[in-house]
């Protein structure tokens, strides 16, 4: 989408959740209820088709992705090679296969990062108020004010190519939604009256963090990740189309499809395979992640 | 209200101090400096040392960030390093297309989403409905790249009707440079389009939800009037927040889409800089574009009071 790869509408909705903690015995009933809903199994199905492609790459290859064929350019999809030849004759199929892994890592990375930052710094931010307060969301403020992929262009330029750079630039990017998430989470939290209580009992700051605040913001944190993978994963084959992130001849979705585009006339299968899967994948986790939060929250369900 | 406008803009001064620290800092952290981008590696570390010396770029960081703000303070944003022209002059260059495109995108999102939009919520579960949805996960999961090439594959190379790139100047060229936009914009207006219809869709069914709606429907108000009148407006709040952060997004440059297209916009400015390490032009058209993005999400603030004047500012 036009640039928006922060899908942040969901969050300001799921900042209105009911805090509920996400105990074990609700967890199943959780996904008891997301696999009820119409499209989850099926993009639960595809995100781990996707996860098992990424896991198998080396035993399910069947060329070595780097490995040039330079008699055999620009094949067409045929029984050695299911799904063509590219430019240099390399393997589209395993190209694919392995590029597989890098989108995975990319999406679920940069989220768990931002995740991990964004929730600490919500948490401080929350939990410290006044000047630490202001001086923290003023910070993501900041981050907020760039365009998402001007920013992960910019940080992933900065910090090198490569796939660590990209993940970390998209870690950064995503970070401001879920630090903001969690402090309104610790706002509305503390204010209850179970946290009184505990604090009343003489419970210290950090176990009423850990054992109140935290079980219980985890909802919307979990619908936010869930949701913001799929848009992490588009963002980091827009970064490798533009030629930031795993380096040539590395293979990635993205980059695939960039080298491919100057061939769309004689071998459009180069770029037709990698944007399937990009695309088949995207949906699925985009599934996954509208089945979870319809499960956590039903009064969010459109 | 000027007031409030006055405080509302004097707000936002901490963020852009602490974005133009922050973009000066991490261009500056780089491995990698312009003038070994400009000279090739054979040439005399004297004289890239020189270079370095007209530059600036031997004085500490804080230095030279202290004199980029004492310049910027006087409105001067400084020289690009690769082609020595002031970058607030590059950026009025590529400024026109981005902004055409800006509009164009705009106006094709508006057209398709906002009769999709009001339909699928008003006929709800019917086929429009399902249609309407599936558009609009379509768009929201289909990368701008591979939109851009379907769309090139379909009407540059299979059907020839359009321009695959270049940019000719609407403004002048007339109906060629109106052609030379239509795919780009169509990119970005199919993927704007998406986003607009889920928001205005969900949007509705909340306001469709509403007593208010039950009891113009129960005074005999026809289901037409009732969504012109009681429905729309009341579901404009988050579409009009939506449409805010993309027109920032759309100024600040299409970045991919002016990248397939090879449209000297915005975009395409900030890749180029960027992989040049051209500091002064990525400070300046970041920060251009931050501002930008800030303003325009301030208007939007303002917009929503104009709307709904349940909401009221302090």
């Amino acid at each position: 989408m036009a640039g928006s790869i922060r899908g942040s509408g969901i969050a300001e909705a799921a900042a209105v959740l009911p805090s509920r903690a996400l105990t074990r015995g609700r967890r199943w009933a959780v996904l008891r209820q997301a696999a009820r809903t119409r499209l989850g199994p099926l993009g639960a199905v595809v995100t781990l088709v996707a996860i098992a492609v990424a896991l198998l790459a080396p035993a399910i290859s069947p060329y070595d992705p780097l490995k040039q064929d330079l008699g055999n350019t620009l094949a067409r999809p045929d029984r050695a090679h299911l799904m063509g030849t590219d430019n240099v004759g390399r393997d589209v199929l395993s190209r694919m296969i392995w590029g597989t892994r890098v989108s995975l890592m990319a999406g679920f990375g940069s989220v768990a990062l931002a995740v991990i930052a964004g929730g600490m710094l919500g948490l401080v931010a929350g939990y410290a108020g006044g000047r630490t307060d202001g001086f923290v969301m003023r910070l993501m403020d900041a981050v907020l004010s760039f365009p998402p992929l001007v920013l992960a262009l910019a940080l992933g330029a900065v910090l090198g190519a490569g796939l660590g750079g990209v993940v970390i630039a998209l870690g950064v990017v995503y970070t401001p939604t879920f630090a903001r998430l969690m402090r309104g989470q610790v706002l509305t939290i503390t204010a209850r009256e179970y946290v009184e209580a505990a604090r009343a009992l003489g419970a210290p700051g950090w176990r009423i963090a850990w054992q109140h605040v935290l079980p219980n913001a985890s909802a919307p944190i979990v619908i936010q990740a869930s949701l913001s993978v799929a848009f992490a994963i588009l963002a980091e084959a827009s970064l490798s189309f533009l030629g930031l992130g795993v380096q040539p001849p590395g293979a990635s979705w993205g980059s695939m499809i960039n080298a491919g585009r100057g061939y769309l006339q004689q071998a459009p299968w180069i770029v037709f395979w990698p944007g399937t899967a990009l695309f088949v994948t995207v949906v699925g986790l985009n599934f996954v992640g509208d089945a979870v939060r319809d499960a956590l929250d039903p009064r969010l369900r459109t | 209200m000027g007031r409030l406008v006055l405080r509302r803009l004097l707000a936002t001064i901490p963020v852009l101090l602490l974005v133009t620290a922050g973009v000066f800092a991490l261009i500056h952290l780089t491995p990698g400096d312009p003038v070994d981008v400009m000279m090739a590696e054979s040439v005399d570390d004297s004289v890239k040392a020189t270079l370095r010396r007209q530059l600036g770029l031997d004085q500490p960081i804080y230095v030279q960030y202290g004199v980029w703000m004492a310049k910027l303070l006087r409105g001067d944003l400084g020289r690009s390093i690769r082609n020595g022209e002031p970058v607030i002059e590059n950026v009025g260059r590529r400024i026109r297309p981005s902004l055409q495109l800006a509009a164009l995108a705009m106006a094709i999102s508006l057209v398709v989403a906002t009769p999709l939009g009001i339909l699928s919520a008003a006929r709800r579960n019917t086929s429009v409905d399902r249609f309407g949805t599936t558009f609009a996960l379509f768009g929201i999961c289909m990368p701008n790249f591979l939109l851009a090439l379907l769309l090139i594959f379909c009407f540059g190379v299979k059907l020839r009707w359009l321009p695959i790139s270049g940019y000719m100047d609407p403004l002048e060229e007339g109906l060629q440079g109106l052609r030379s936009l239509v795919l780009p914009a169509l990119t970005l207006g199919l993927a704007l389009a998406a986003v607009v219809t889920r928001t205005l869709r969900s949007s509705m069914l909340d306001a469709l939800s509403e007593d208010y709606v039950r009891t113009a429907r129960a005074k005999g108000f026809s289901e037409s009037q009732v969504i012109r009148g009681h429905v729309l407006k009341n579901a404009l709040i988050p579409v009009v927040t939506v449409l805010g952060l993309q027109l920032g997004t759309l100024i600040g440059g299409a970045v991919i889409t002016e990248y397939v297209f090879a449209l000297p916009g915005v975009g395409r400015l900030v890749v180029d800089a960027v992989f040049a390490r051209d500091y002064p032009l990525v400070q300046g058209v970041v920060l251009l574009i931050a501002i930008g993005f800030i303003l325009s999400n301030l208007a939007v603030d303002f917009l929503y009071g104009w709307i709904d004047p349940r909401i009221r500012y302090r």
